[in-house]
């Protein structure tokens, strides 16, 4: 054997003094991280030091200010191409599109917490998620006016680690940032005030099952690492899979993508979507549902088109199929469904399908519309989840939120505004023209028909009929039901969820009807690294 | 070179077959006479407290100062590096620092503030 | 195509002559009630200026020296590589559908104020009649094929609305929906020709298509011919198509004057007159026009002759005489002219005619039966004789209108020479022969012989706002011919059009066609007055009859062969049409929809609750993916 070459000591030397280096920063390439960063550690102080009656509206205003200004940031940053922080981050075209993106979805998912005139009980946040449900100190809170500030923070902290997803250019930045925006959410996901079992559970499903989906990110991390030497993208680009003898590197890459592939609810690893969909508070639903989807979508274009980009023979039969299985899986086990919010969490499984569709749209050298029209497609996609979860919130009887599909029958009677504004989210998500949802699936059935993949875009049809049905089924039960005796009242929604309606609703019929602006400025970002 | 993990390999199998070996045989080969201590949860020799039947829960003090002292320990990890490779890194290298221990202090105000270190 | 120039002065605001109508039809169909009172009046006088204008529009066109103008008004279609302008097209040709329009529209306008007088529809009414001038304007004046269609289906839907203007009657909605049915099925063939046109030659405007008509392959203008043609017979009620137009019949009196004999049935006759190049280049297309005009001759007369009710003898006459037109205008070149010259004539005296009627009808209690009539001449002095006169215009009476133009196309016919020239001048002869003989049966069972009117009926004059208009209708009836033919004749009108007028060799010389039409005429007379004038007119139709009366007293039996060739298939269709999509399309779709609720039920197990079994799902799925992935890869 000889001298043992871990403790060869000359060797670790020169490896210590050459190894740290002060790295390349640009601060300005980074501000939309910064702004949203920064406003989660100031959040974390005044949970800290501010008196307990101010914090609610400082909480909200410090949120809102973070993402607001990271949505300027990414604004004013239009155009700049550059690879900063020791190669580990990437500000660029689809990073900043979807940087802004989640911020202003993430603002949006802000103002639905923030809502406090819906529920007698002031939030949808349990007081104290301490407090064991049931007991005597949990009635209590039901009906105190304390309510739950920690959430803005921990949201504020999800939407920072979202951003820096789609925003990593290194397998490790990209672990982090998938840590960062996944604890936060496990948390959030167990807040309900209403139905804090359900909810519990929920929280312990998605950490555990978000902790094995890590544990398969990680191992593919190692693996593509062990065998490129690298955990920069651009590396693992240039060491390629040409050499076909090598087979880490594949499984590395398969496991990389089921890590992902869980956060973006795509089936197989689609399992925990429906049980937490359900059991967490409406609003974190409509963040995780939203947001998640964006940054998990950003992580998957960066990870397929930058790091294996050149080697898209490999992946591309995967993604094929899993684009089918999961259209298939949405659409066909959505029909069951008795609960709006468990609908919905199918609806999510298949348009997890319809955005692999539009993935599969790269053509080689990194030609093809695949890139623009997939983030046309979460844009639009995240604008009517929002909106659809904010109607959710607005359906109640004297047990909260009122998801019960047979609660729903006529409720066009009874609010025929609050009906209309589903039917046209439901229309959306359904891909109906005149709504974002045609333009977003004309987009992506475009771009992979342009790569030849037009019977996968077949499938996409039927999977989009299939699905409709559910849809539809809603809207019938909404218009032509009689409405049930005790059924439940639509509630008055105050100043934040009128915000959020108004504005998911107004961009869903602008990015139907005059789309041009936004694809064009979709198709001007479609550029991933310097 | 591949080739050179095989001895690797045959030790998971060997491992992985002794576990299996073990498992499979344990019910077949070992006496079954149990007892009040055999079937307590082992707990390093402290007694196990009692739950109530409730749904009781435990106290996660413990925990608590675990998490605490893994956000110290990270921020030593830090340390070092930034000790050693002080003059290489400069200014750069200080204000970076500044700004991480900044960070870590922001989580410990708020542990603090929220009452994680009193321990009743 | 003469060269037409951009109109300047009073002609560049031709499109007010459409506007006004349609302006008195909104008002009329928006204001509801509240221009219950002076609606009718709006009307008439929207239509009055709109007749003024065409006229002093017409002047100026005469001092032109293209007599051509368009009027270029916006995009109507703009689609890829359709772009359809829609603009106004004023050549001697709409000029004189224009004035036939605007005036005899007027007149019925003015007439209807005292027929509807007692309606309580008769806003309505009036918005409608406003709202089928301007319709027919925009189907004369438009420039192209496209602008023609519109038109074509806004008279369609006029004539719709007002032959059922009396909707809660039974027969008239029936009698409504067989005329726009009947129509759709013309209309069909005109729609497919403008579809031709714009797939072979990628426009529709008149201008551009008969400058092309010479690019086009033989077979392929002979199609947009037939099609053309298709549509001009269902429109214009031609055979096999005729069977819709005295039903319509059903409608208002003053509708059936205007609509269903002086203006939208000839529609057919400019149309083709329209598309003259079209038909000068494809010989085989005239010849079935040429066909089709000498077989409705004969059909509308021959059924004329065994119809009791007034207005459907004009009607069947109408049909006949709207043969007339389709067999001269199938001549080509040396018919054209002739045939827009009796279209005018006969829109002046079979309005005449009609409104005449419906003054009888006015007078008698609505009553239609003829064998109800009898010995009016005395009582309705003003209807007798203008009506007499327009029956003498109609049946050719020496130097009255019809006498004019109806000759020029027997002599037109014969000129053709050979078989056919012989074969189509004999069909014309013993259709005027046949015209004489029905429409002579007609004054006899009228005005003439013993009063049989029902009891409580009092016979008495029609108020002068509608006698004037008859009056008017009369003295063009009597003048029209000479005007059109001698002093201001309309084949030089037309020549920029048409072309010049062909020289032809005559097979008989004219004053010999004029003296036999004469004669056979007079032979019509005659016989008419043997087989009903000095006869006791029996109140109830003989049953026992000969089988040809019997044949025409069925209307040739047209309703049951339609019935059997189109409507009995079509139900048939229908009906397994229906069963295949309840069993076949309905069952398929129901047995789907049940399938994937059932897989959604069973692939719905899976999501169990317990995170043991997600994982092992997930470890699954992992599995998968990198083996999937190593098989690609490998």
């Amino acid at each position: 054997m000889g001298a043992s070459p871990v403790l060869d000591t000359a060797r670790f030397d020169t490896v210590a003094v050459d190894a740290i280096n002060a790295p390349d920063f640009s601060l300005a390439g980074i501000t939309p991280l910064l702004c949203v960063f920064g406003a989660a550690a100031v959040g974390v102080l005044v949970e800290a030091f501010a008196p307990r009656n101010v914090r609610h509206p400082v909480q909200v205003a410090v949120a809102l200010a973070g993402t607001l200004g990271a949505l300027v940031a990414c604004v004013l940053l239009a155009g700049t191409r550059e690879v900063t922080a020791a190669q580990a981050l990437a500000v660029d075209g689809a990073g900043l599109f979807l940087q802004a993106t989640i911020a202003g979805l993430g603002a949006l998912s802000i103002l639905l917490f923030a809502e406090r005139s819906l529920d007698p009980a002031r939030s949808s946040f349990v007081a104290s998620a301490a407090v064991p449900a049931g007991s005597a100190r949990d009635r209590e809170l039901m009906t105190a006016q304390r309510v739950q500030t920690e959430v803005y923070p921990l949201a504020t902290f999800a939407i920072a680690g979202m951003m820096l997803f789609t925003a990593a250019n290194d397998l490790l930045i990209m672990f982090v940032a998938l840590e960062v925006l996944s604890l936060p959410l496990y948390l959030l996901a167990g807040m309900a005030r209403r139905r804090r079992l359900l909810s519990q559970e929920a929280a312990l499903k998605y950490f555990l099952l978000g902790a094995f989906a890590s544990a398969f990110f990680l191992y593919g991390l190692a693996l593509v690492y062990g065998s490129t030497g690298s955990v920069q993208l651009a590396d693992i680009r240039a060491a390629g899979l040409e050499d076909s003898t090598s087979t880490l590197p594949v499984i590395g890459l398969g496991l990389l993508i089921v890590g992902l592939m869980f956060k973006a609810s795509v089936a197989p690893f689609h399992t925990w979507t429906p049980d937490v969909y359900q059991g967490s508070p409406t609003p974190v639903t409509a963040f995780m549902a939203a947001c998640t989807k964006v940054a998990a979508f950003g992580a998957i274009l960066r990870l397929l088109y930058v790091a294996f980009g050149d080697s898209e023979w490999t992946w591309r039969p995967l993604v094929y199929g899993i684009a089918i299985v999961s259209m298939l899986v949405g659409a066909v086990l959505g029909l069951t469904q008795t609960d709006v919010k468990r609908m919905l969490a199918y609806s999510s499984i298949a348009h997890a399908g319809f955005l692999l569709t539009g993935v599969l749209g790269l053509g080689p050298g990194g030609t093809g519309s695949g890139l623009q029209a997939t983030m046309f497609y979460l844009l639009a996609y995240g604008i009517s989840t929002v909106g659809v979860f904010a109607v959710v919130t607005l359906v109640r009887d004297g047990d909260g939120e009122a998801t019960h599909l047979s609660q729903w029958a006529g409720l066009a009677r009874r609010s025929p505004l609050t009906a209309a504004i589903m039917t046209l989210f439901l229309l959306a998500l359904a891909g109906i023209p005149l709504t974002s949802g045609f333009i977003g699936k004309f987009t992506v059935f475009r771009a992979a028909i342009e790569q030849g993949a037009w019977p996968l875009v077949v499938v996409a049809l039927v999977a989009s009929a299939i699905a409709a049905f559910y849809y539809l089924k809603l809207v019938v039960l909404m218009y032509f039901s009689d409405p049930a005796e005790d059924g439940p009242t639509v509630g008055v929604p105050g100043l934040p969820t009128t915000i959020v309606l108004a504005v998911t609703v107004s961009a869903t019929l602008v990015l139907g009807v005059v789309p041009g602006a936004v694809l064009e400025l979709a198709e001007r970002a479609a550029i991933f690294g310097a | 070179m591949l080739s050179n993990y095989m001895p690797f390999v045959g030790l998971f199998v060997l491992a992985a077959a002794f576990a299996l070996f073990s498992v499979a045989a344990a019910p077949y080969v070992g006496p079954r006479r149990y007892n009040q201590a055999k079937l307590e949860a082992y707990e390093c020799g402290i007694e196990p407290v009692d739950q109530p039947l409730t749904g009781g829960r435990f106290p996660v003090k413990f925990y608590l100062t675990a998490m605490l002292f893994i956000v110290f320990d990270i921020e030593i990890v830090f340390l070092y590096p930034w000790a050693v490779s002080n003059e290489a890194l400069g200014v750069f290298g200080l204000v970076e620092m500044a700004v991480f221990i900044a960070t870590v202090f922001i989580a410990y105000a708020y542990v603090w503030r929220r009452g994680g270190l009193e321990w009743d | 195509m003469p060269e037409t120039l951009p109109a300047t002065g009073l002609l560049s605001a031709s499109w007010l002559l459409i506007a006004l109508p349609l302006l008195g039809a909104a008002v009329l169909l928006l204001g509801g009630r509240r221009t219950d009172r002076w609606g009718h009046l709006l009307a008439t006088g929207l239509v009055a200026a709109s007749f003024v204008l065409g006229v002093l529009s017409v002047v100026q066109l005469a001092g032109l020296a293209e007599e051509s103008v368009t009027v270029d008004l916006f995009t109507f279609i703009d689609s890829g590589s359709l772009d359809v302008r829609a603009g106004l097209l004023v050549d001697p040709l709409s000029a004189v559908f224009l004035l036939l329009i605007t005036g005899v529209g007027t007149l019925i306008h003015v007439y209807s104020i005292g027929y509807m007088a007692h309606d309580p529809g008769r806003r309505r009414f009036f918005a409608y009649l406003n709202l089928f001038v301007a319709a027919m304007l925009v189907l004369v004046l438009g420039n192209s094929y496209v602008a023609l269609y519109v038109g074509w289906e806004g008279v369609g839907l006029a004539s719709y609305l007002l032959i059922a203007f009396w909707y809660t009657r039974p027969s008239a909605a029936t009698a409504a929906k067989k005329a726009f049915i009947m129509n759709r099925v013309g209309d069909v063939g005109l729609a497919i020709a403008i579809f031709v046109m714009f797939a072979q030659l990628g426009t529709t405007s008149y201008e551009d298509v008969f400058g092309s008509v010479g690019l086009l392959a033989g077979g392929t203008v002979t199609a947009i011919g037939l099609l053309l043609l298709l549509g001009a017979c269902g429109k214009s009620g031609q055979f096999p198509l005729q069977a819709w137009l005295p039903d319509a019949m059903e409608g208002p009196t003053p509708v059936s004057a205007l609509i269903h004999a002086a203006t939208m049935v000839t529609a057919g006759v400019y149309l083709i007159a329209r598309s003259a190049p079209v038909y000068d280049a494809t010989e085989t297309a005239r010849t079935v026009v040429l066909v089709i005009g000498a077989v409705t001759i004969l059909i509308g007369a021959v059924i004329g002759c065994a119809h009791d009710d007034i207005k459907k003898v004009l009607a069947y006459s109408t049909v006949s005489q709207i043969g007339y037109m389709f067999l001269a205008v199938g001549l080509g070149p040396v018919g054209y002219a002739a045939g827009i010259a009796h279209l005018v004539t006969h829109g002046f005296f079979k309005a005449g005619l009609f409104l005449g009627a419906g003054s009888v009808m006015h007078g008698m209690g609505d009553q239609v039966d003829m064998r109800r009539f009898g010995g009016l001449a005395t009582k309705m002095k003003t209807t007798f004789v203008t009506f007499g006169l327009g029956y003498l215009a109609l049946i050719g009476f020496p130097f009255l209108s019809g006498y004019w133009t109806k000759d020029a196309i027997i002599e037109a016919a014969f000129d053709k020479g050979g078989t056919s020239g012989w074969l189509l001048g004999g069909v014309a002869v013993l259709g005027a022969g046949l015209t004489a003989f029905y429409m002579t049966r007609l004054m006899f069972m009228t005005f003439f012989g013993t009063p049989r009117w029902e009891d409580g009926v009092h016979p008495h004059e029609s108020p002068p706002v509608m006698t004037v208009p008859m009056i008017v209708l009369a003295v063009g009836s009597v003048a029209g011919g000479f005007l059109l033919t001698q002093t201001f004749p309309l084949v030089e009108w037309l020549e920029p059009v048409f072309g010049p007028e062909a020289e032809r060799e005559h097979v008989i010389a004219p004053l010999l066609v004029s003296v036999l039409v004469t004669a056979v005429v007079a032979v019509g007379v005659i016989a008419a007055w043997l087989l009903v004038g000095r006869r006791e007119v029996p109140v109830t139709a003989p049953a026992r009859v000969s089988p040809v009366v019997t044949a025409a007293r069925r209307n040739l039996y047209a309703d049951a062969l339609n019935e059997s060739v189109f409507m009995r298939p079509g139900m048939w269709l229908t009906r397994a049409l229906v069963w295949v999509d309840n069993r076949g399309v309905d069952g398929a779709v129901n047995g789907l929809a049940a399938g994937l609720g059932g897989s959604s039920s069973r692939l719905g197990r899976a999501q169990t609750g317990f995170v043991r079994s997600y994982a092992l799902g997930m470890l699954g799925g992992a599995v998968i993916v990198t083996a999937a992935l190593l098989a690609v890869a490998s």
